[in-house]
């Protein structure tokens, strides 16, 4: 059923006219046209579709555009701060901790979710919190360690 | 750093040009200084001469200095992670001296980049790397040539830093190349091979630089092929068989008009539904109702392995020395084993992916592929147009690993367009991608091998079946010894394979070390000898012997026969001209049959090294993605029906997998660069299944190891 949706995006207000069981991926990805969030699987098993919804790691792919309603939702375009790369995206970089680059985005808002929670996270809770993010490049141990690289600048930054 | 210092490769706002002649090539770049090649040059890309009879011609310029200093390099390679956007740079600011940021590839698009097989077989920094400098170095040549002109001395005396030529003894007399290419149009062809730096000049070559396009990967700035935004661009779902093998018999496609704006377009065997939204057009693929027959085919995952032995027509001998015989009688002891290996998935995250638009006849697709060149000759093929009517562009590739070496989704876009008149987008599902991956193929090898009393191996009796030769041949001293192969090898002959397989990063290699190296450890144990000093032994190659001395020391390898109930254990291979060597230790729960892998530790001997960085992130790419082959992943299927079709069933590596990697890349300055995207993997099947055996004492036979066989090799061992 098309119904209109107000919800915020990268900061800025939305109003959209759409039918409200389409999911939060395509929407983006088509609709809105912003490409950075990716499709890996559609069934919420890879996370390279995940984004913020006030704050919170979501998987796109599933996520009804109806249940985004008037929250904030965050995607890859929007992490940097005026053109500032957020800690995460810089220690990415200086980590070299990706390859094909292609769940990248979904790594970085699924670690952002985790270092707002606990800033000094140990190698065994970004493990648990980034398990069900997958990288078929094999990135894992580098971006182990940008998460925490991210989390002590992030930490010294308060 | 600055995320704006990268050029964005931003591949729509090149004009669509009509088949380009070298003239229109270098106006729409304007002026500045050409380096061509051109048939006929002592540089043709070695190595791929051959595989296709197709050559470069024409216009095939290899780089540009612009009139504002800045390099451009063309290259019909393609970036898929395995990083050469940044090692390619690198070689050609080296050679120019020029700084790394004002440095630009444009790789893969056909109109613009000379002719290209494709991206596979870590051959970019072997073969494509010296005629790229060789240009670099002509370029530099012409540089100097006019520095010395307009300085008015002789090129003796000059000197280059940062794409600054000035003058030895007074720095002040100096002129920038944006000033020397200003307002020039110079076209160079080499002729003759100019002098490249030596190692010890070398700025930028062998020294770590960070990933080039990390900038705009992080951001989301960077573009796959799924990104491609076009005006009117429609997303197509197309209907799909069941099975491989099956024959549409009836479709009915009249409730799709239930679906707003939903278009139907069938032309043959393509059913397909377009529609302004993807997720939109894949409701309304189902509501299309399709008969199939299908034919019933018997073999399945469990089968297949008689199914191959029996389908083994052809033989070949890869490689033999001594007498076989003779070698049986000098063996003490002689061990006939068998290895098996299933069908694995390419699974890439990013799906294969291709964005068509048709412009007054002239078709031009953006596609997730390694070979972009291969997909125009087969689009121009398949829809009857001349080839130069064709372009393919290759915006960042999620992942290939030989997967994008097939071209299937490109052709279905530009069937699409040339039907429909409209851009058209066909980005595969998780499903559709498992359904069409070229598998890496089952395969089966039968070893018999022997040893004399005191740990000599005698005899090497080796015949693989269904993976390809690669890899195959051993290294060892062995007096009696025969290396076959059999079947077709991994690209299927006909009857063999229920459906398509393919190149999967280092092709047929993963299976024949496994083997190999499973055969030394048995031998090893059962001569009472620690398997490291058994391998030494028997081995007189001086790189094998470095990397296995190099990974002994990093990990401490400390000898013993095995199992020592360590969980230690070792593999040795090569690939694409590099040797490799790991060790790793593993912890084995008997109760589960679960393998945690805790450390692996690589010695890589890959010639001159261009970017450690980047190699030491290809051989982490390697191990990492290397466990899934050995642990879980393998196709589940019974004929021509793929079980597996999203990431639940099929279970690739993870974070929680991840072992503490260490890589050694030993120092090897003096030989020529080699593969490093691919042989790092290839030690990953033999190297669990040894360290399970010393931790355990049973030994696997089966890739991948899963918790079940693991289990049913304890009961039996
Ligand atoms: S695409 Fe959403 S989790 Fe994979
Ligand atoms: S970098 Fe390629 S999938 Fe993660």
């Amino acid at each position: 059923m098309e119904q209109t949706i107000r919800f915020t995006l990268n900061n800025k207000s939305r109003e959209l006219k759409l039918d409200h069981e389409r999911r939060l991926l395509w929407v983006l990805r088509t609709d809105i046209g912003l490409t950075g969030t990716k499709f890996g699987c559609g069934r919420g098993l890879c996370g390279a579709c995940t984004v913020l919804v006030d704050e919170q790691p979501v998987r796109s792919c599933v996520y009804p555009i109806s249940r985004a309603r008037d929250k904030k939702v965050v995607t890859i375009e929007g992490l940097a701060n005026n053109g500032q790369l957020h800690p995460l995206q810089k220690a990415f970089i200086e980590h070299d901790a990706l390859q094909c680059g292609f769940c990248t985005p979904g790594m970085i808002l699924n670690a952002y979710g985790l270092l707002r929670k606990n800033s000094q996270p140990t190698r065994q809770e970004i493990v648990q919190s980034m398990d069900r993010n997958l990288c078929r490049c094999g990135s894992y141990a580098r971006i182990i360690k940008a998460v925490q690289t991210a989390g002590r600048e992030m930490k010294g930054a308060k | 750093m600055l995320e704006d210092e990268y050029p964005d490769l931003d591949f729509i706002d090149i004009p669509t040009p009509s088949a380009m002649d070298r003239g229109e090539f270098l106006k729409l770049f304007g002026g500045g200084i050409f380096v061509l090649f051109t048939i006929g040059s002592p540089f043709t890309l070695k190595g791929q001469i051959g595989g296709g009879s197709r050559l470069p011609t024409d216009f095939n310029a290899f780089l540009r200095i612009g009139e504002d200093g800045k390099v451009t390099g063309f290259t019909g390679k393609i970036e898929m992670g395995q990083g050469v956007v940044t090692s390619l740079a690198q070689m050609l600011a080296d050679e120019l001296d020029v700084p790394l940021e004002s440095v630009e590839l444009i790789m893969g698009d056909t109109d613009l980049c000379p002719w290209d097989m494709g991206t596979w077989g870590s051959m970019t920094t072997r073969f494509f790397g010296p005629p790229f400098r060789n240009a670099a170095a002509e370029a530099k040549a012409v540089l100097l040539e006019l520095a010395a002109e307009d300085l008015k001395l002789p090129i003796s005396r000059l000197n280059v830093d940062a794409g600054v030529v000035f003058d030895k003894r007074n720095r002040k007399k100096q002129v920038t190349y944006a000033q020397l290419a200003k307002g020039k149009k110079i076209e160079k062809h080499i002729e003759q091979q100019p002098p490249v730096k030596n190692f010890s000049e070398f700025k930028l070559v062998n020294k770590p630089v960070l990933r080039r396009d990390a900038p705009e990967k992080v951001t989301g700035r960077a573009k796959f092929a799924g990104d491609i935004r076009l005006p009117g661009m429609l997303y197509a779902r197309i209907l799909r068989p069941p099975a491989h093998g099956a024959k549409l018999t009836s479709v009915d496609t009249s409730a799709v008009k239930d679906i707003k704006e939903a278009q139907v377009v069938r032309d043959g065997d393509l059913v397909a539904v377009l529609h302004k939204y993807p997720d939109v057009a894949d409701k309304a693929i189902a509501k299309v109702k399709a008969k199939y027959d299908t034919p019933a085919m018997d073999v399945d995952d469990k089968t297949i392995f008689k199914h191959l032995l029996s389908a083994a027509k052809e033989e070949e001998i890869v490689a033999s020395g001594g007498n076989l015989s003779e070698g049986r009688k000098a063996s003490d002891s002689v061990f006939e084993e068998e290895y098996l290996n299933s069908y694995v998935a390419h699974a890439t995250i990013e799906t294969h992916t291709a964005t068509a638009q048709i412009e007054e006849g002239r078709i031009t697709v953006w596609a997730s592929t390694q070979s972009p060149f291969g997909l125009k000759d087969e689009i121009a093929e398949e829809l009857g147009m001349p080839s130069k009517d064709v372009r393919v562009i290759t915006p960042y590739v999620g992942g290939g690993f030989g997967g994008k070496a097939r071209n299937q989704q490109g052709v279905e876009a530009a069937r699409l367009t040339k039907l429909t008149g409209k851009p058209v987008q066909v980005a595969w599902t998780r499903a559709e991608e498992f359904f069409y991956d070229s598998f890496r193929p089952a395969a089966v090898v039968k070893i018999t091998s022997g040893i004399t009393k005191s740990g000599k191996i005698a005899l090497w009796d080796y015949g693989v079946y269904f993976a390809g030769d690669r890899g195959s041949e051993h290294f060892y001293d062995i007096p009696h010894h025969r290396t076959m192969a059999h079947g077709s090898g991994w690209q299927g002959g006909s009857g063999a394979h229920p459906f398509g397989t393919g190149p999967w990063r280092a092709p047929a290699n993963n299976t024949n070390t496994f083997a190999r190296e499973s055969q030394m450890d048995i031998m090893a144990s059962e001569a009472g000898m620690d398997p490291l000093e058994f391998r030494l032994k028997n081995l007189k190659n001086k790189k094998m012997r470095g990397v296995l001395e190099a990974a002994a020391k990093k990990f401490n390898w400390t000898p013993s026969k095995a199992p020592s109930g360590r969980g230690y254990g070792l593999a040795c291979g090569t690939d694409s001209g590099t040797y490799v060597a790991h060790m790793a230790e593993v912890k084995v729960d008997k109760k589960s049959g679960k393998v945690l892998v805790k450390r692996v530790v690589c010695a890589q001997d890959m010639g001159l090294v261009i970017n450690p960085e980047g190699a030491k992130l290809q051989v982490e790419g390697c191990i990492t993605m290397g466990l899934g082959y050995a642990l879980t992943e393998e196709v589940h299927f019974k004929g021509g029906e793929i079980y597996d079709r999203n990431f639940d069933t099929y279970e690739i590596p993870r974070f929680s997998w991840t072992p503490e990697i260490e890589t050694v890349l030993i120092e090897a300055e003096d030989s020529p660069p080699q593969g490093g995207g691919e042989p790092a993997i290839v030690c990953m099947g033999g190297l669990i299944a040894n360290a399970i055996f010393d931790a355990t004492g049973a030994r696997l036979y089966q890739l991948p190891m899963t918790p079940e066989r693991i289990k049913d090799a304890l009961q039996r061992d």
